[in-house]
């Protein structure tokens, strides 16, 4: 009997039902898509914010002071100490290595363009590497987005090079045009544009610098471009005084510091730290984004659960005469309400997994659409959003069910209520 | 004069208990049922203040985050060419331009020698804006005196391992400098020495060649401060650091896109739920209807009633909802932005418009379908 009053309450009253279902199912769903997006939203901003170029600089461990000023190097090439070239495919082999976007070696030149003092920079643009079996490309091209050029990126195994845009009008060269740089013709691939100090440079592959400076394998600097998590007080820890566990929980966390340390690790001999003005400012944005996020989602998930709090009563509020009669014809208020929130209970699971898969079609689009990337749905979010689901309904349908269980049969059947 | 009072009192007449029955049909219905009527204007509430608070912060997240941008630091920079002195009144013009709206900071640059000869770059510079413009660099303590020199942390191994006191040589000039604090940035300034611009200039005689700008507002305004940085300063060359304008410009972007798709999910369901809601109501009173119908009341009558309770409804839950939501939205900056998000009374209209017309909407949809049915049917209940 009571399956049957369900039952049928479901097969006759299909209008109601679909709008209190509607309501649930909406609900749930922008509740699902806001969750998958505010968790996800960290993970997609902090690639985002890869585009202000590398959070990292690798240097060598005993090198002398750095002489730049606005960007250019006054230091003679033969001072300071080197990395070894052949050491940087092993950051692929790193603990962190799937966050690591892209890294570029760097190798200032000083060289004479006919009687001009002229920097060559020496670097990967998108250069092919391997480590063990695994193959993977790496350059400026991944690390720097803001590098323009017209013309075309010259290739990491060729002679060509690239002219920074304001050299280039000085030189009065252009695109396909030839350069000589220390004696050798090399064919200008195109013209670069950056808004930095590259504008005044050359900007060649790494071997044509090593060639020229006479120190094959030689690189000055590595910049490293990571996705990390914002620091917090147990990041600025100094490793060295973490112990078991806690040294493990520090290493294992993508912390800016971590990764920097992973890197003195790979390449021997070196000094990692990070680029305060890249990685510091991200941990701000990122937090501000996601806090953002993280609040707009609870006032969504309030919305939808007053909305469908207010679906749900309206509903009940609709069938009095229905609990009038059941009263009437000796129903106990207990399985009134039995019957009511056992419809309620149906209207919810099945409004919430439709909603819920809809959510996680929305997510999928919102990420596709505006990063790019997936946005995946957890499973494990689907009986906690169906939980938090029920809950709603059985709180907007209880105060209902109460005037309606205690409002006197009689009345409620000569409909006036 | 009577002739001419006469006919207005007489149209008064007629009309006056008329119009007094309707606004009493009006109040009643909304005291007898409050409870449904409350359900309905909560419904009404939550959707407004939902849209209210999501169009607020819309319009106010850019802003907010271009303050949080702005801690990257410069955004333009002003060189002079060719490695010659920016002329001595470019700071006054520069600050002109901005007129508020950002922070310029001179730099100095020269390469000096330290007491056994080894070269190092020093550099004179206002210590204080410095000091808000590069929020990012780590600083052991800021110098407080004239003789105090910011090191870098690579810098204060070659000149200074232990803190102490040391000497620098410019072109034979020495100058004799404390270790003030100790910098520490990943880039270039860790192999630098800064002084402030005064004690430089007296020591070197140099002039600044650099002025960094951290110019706030949106890329336009930006971009307008640097077409007029060129107008003024001819001499320097205005560079726009394109790898903080784009960084900012697409993270931003993409931001707000998220922002805006967030927006219009709530809206949407905040929207239709209060639809759902409020057709359940108008729904519930086909009794009222039929009543009205059966006492011989036209279809314009009923129809004016409904639209009219529909709308007041609508205004009343608008403005309600307008007030939550402001206030949501100032919390969720309070919160998340250190400041509180300036309530956009702009988008009141709109947000009345749009309560009202779903109310309508709302009104209208069951009135149209009850219009069909004899009020015999209704009154017996089927």
């Amino acid at each position: 009997m009571f399956l049957r009053l369900v039952y049928e309450s479901f097969r006759r009253q299909k209008r109601r039902k679909l709008l209190a279902g509607t309501a649930i199912t909406l609900g749930v769903g922008v509740a699902t898509a806001m969750i998958a997006v505010a968790t996800d939203i960290g993970d997609k901003v902090s690639r985002e914010l890869r585009t202000f170029g590398a959070n990292i600089v690798v240097t060598p461990q005993d090198d002398s002071l750095d002489l730049q000023i606005a960007g250019i190097d006054l230091k003679p090439p033969s001072d300071g100490a080197y990395l070894n070239e052949a050491d940087l495919p092993k950051i692929r082999g790193m603990f962190w290595h799937n966050n690591i976007v892209g890294f570029a070696p760097v190798l200032p030149v000083s060289v004479n363009v006919g009687e001009k003092n002229v920097a060559l920079l020496g670097t990967y643009f998108s250069k092919r590497l391997t480590f063990g079996k695994e193959e993977f490309r790496t350059g400026v091209h991944a690390i720097y987005p803001w590098w323009k050029v017209s013309g075309a990126w010259p290739e990491d195994d060729s002679e060509d090079v690239l002219l920074g845009e304001k050299l280039a009008t000085s030189l009065g060269l252009k695109t396909g045009d030839q350069i000589e740089v220390a004696r050798q013709e090399h064919r200008v691939a195109g013209v670069l544009s950056t808004g930095g100090a590259e504008d005044d440079k050359i900007v060649a592959p790494l071997a044509v610098a090593q060639s020229t400076l006479g120190r094959p394998g030689a690189v000055r600097r590595l910049y490293v471009s990571a996705v990390t998590k914002p620091e917090d007080a147990f990041a600025r820890r100094d490793p060295k005084s973490l112990r078991g566990p806690e040294f493990d929980r520090w290493y294992c966390s993508p912390y800016v510091q971590s990764i920097a340390y992973q890197l003195q690790e790979v390449i021997p001999h070196s000094h990692a730290e990070q680029i305060r003005q890249v990685a510091q400012n991200e941990g701000t944005v990122l937090t501000k984004i996601k806090g953002l996020m993280l609040l707009i989602t609870l006032a969504a998930l309030l919305a939808a659960a007053l909305a469908v709090s207010a679906a749900m009563a309206t509903a009940m509020f609709e069938r009095r005469s229905e609990v009038g009669l059941m009263r009437a014809l000796g129903a106990g208020s207990i399985s009134v309400a039995a019957i009511f929130f056992a419809e309620a209970l149906l209207l919810a699971v099945l409004g919430g997994s439709v909603g819920f898969a809809g959510g996680a079609v929305l997510a999928r689009v919102i990420g596709r659409s505006i990063f790019d990337s997936q946005i995946g749905v957890d499973l494990v979010l689907f009986p906690i959003v169906i939980a938090i689901a029920v809950l709603v309904t059985f709180a907007g349908s209880a105060l209902a069910i109460r005037r309606a269980v205690q409002f006197d049969p009689v009345y409620a059947l000569r409909g006036e209520a | 004069m009577s002739s001419d009072l006469t006919p207005d009192l007489v149209t008064r007449r007629a009309q006056s208990p008329r119009r007094s029955m309707f606004l009493r049909m009006l109040v009643r219905a909304a005291v007898l049922r409050r409870g449904r009527a409350a359900a309905a204007l909560l419904a009404m509430v939550v959707a407004t203040a939902a849209t209210t608070a999501m169009l607020n912060l819309y319009v106010d997240v850019q802003a907010k985050l271009h303050t949080e941008f702005r801690n990257y630091g410069a955004n333009v920079v002003v060189v002079a060419k060719d490695g010659q002195s920016l002329p001595g009144d470019a700071l006054q013009k520069i600050k002109f331009v901005l007129d508020g709206n950002g922070i310029a900071v001179p730099f100095a640059y020269v390469v000096a020698r330290t007491a056994n000869e080894q070269p190092v770059v020093v550099s004179g510079t206002d210590l204080d804006e410095v000091r808000k413009l590069d929020r990012w660099w780590s600083v052991t303590a800021w110098p407080a005196g004239a003789q105090d020199a910011l090191v870098g942390v690579r810098a204060a191994t070659l000149v200074a391992p232990e803190g102490q006191t040391f000497d620098l040589s410019f072109q034979g000039r020495k100058v004799r400098v404390n270790t003030g604090g100790i910098l520490r940035t990943g880039s270039a300034e860790d192999s630098r020495v800064y002084l402030s611009l005064r004690e430089f200039e007296s020591w070197t005689g140099v002039q600044p060649s650099t002025i960094e700008i951290a110019a706030s507002g949106s890329p336009e305004a930006v971009a307008a401060i640097v077409s007029k940085l060129a107008l003024v300063l001819p001499e320097a060359e205005i560079r726009p650091v394109r790898q903080i304008m784009e960084g900012e410009a697409r993270v931003l972007g993409k931001t707000r896109s998220t922002l805006l798709v967030c927006a219009l999910l709530i809206i949407m369901t905040a929207a239709l739920c209060m639809l759902s809601t409020l057709m359940g109501w108008v729904f519930d009173r086909r009794r009222d209807f039929a009543i009205m119908k059966a006492l011989g009341a036209s279809e314009r009558l009923i129809g004016g009633f409904f639209v009219t309770e529909a709308a007041v409804l609508g205004a009343v839950g608008a403005i309600a909802g307008f007030g939550i939501g402001v206030a949501i939205a100032a919390w969720i900056g309070r919160v998340n932005f250190h400041a509180p998000v300036v309530p956009r009374f702009v988008v009141l209209p709109e947000v009345l418009a749009g309560g009202i017309a779903v109310a309508l909407m709302a009104a209208v949809v069951p009135m149209f379908l009850l219009r069909r049915v004899q009020p015999a049917t209704i009154l017996r209940g089927e």
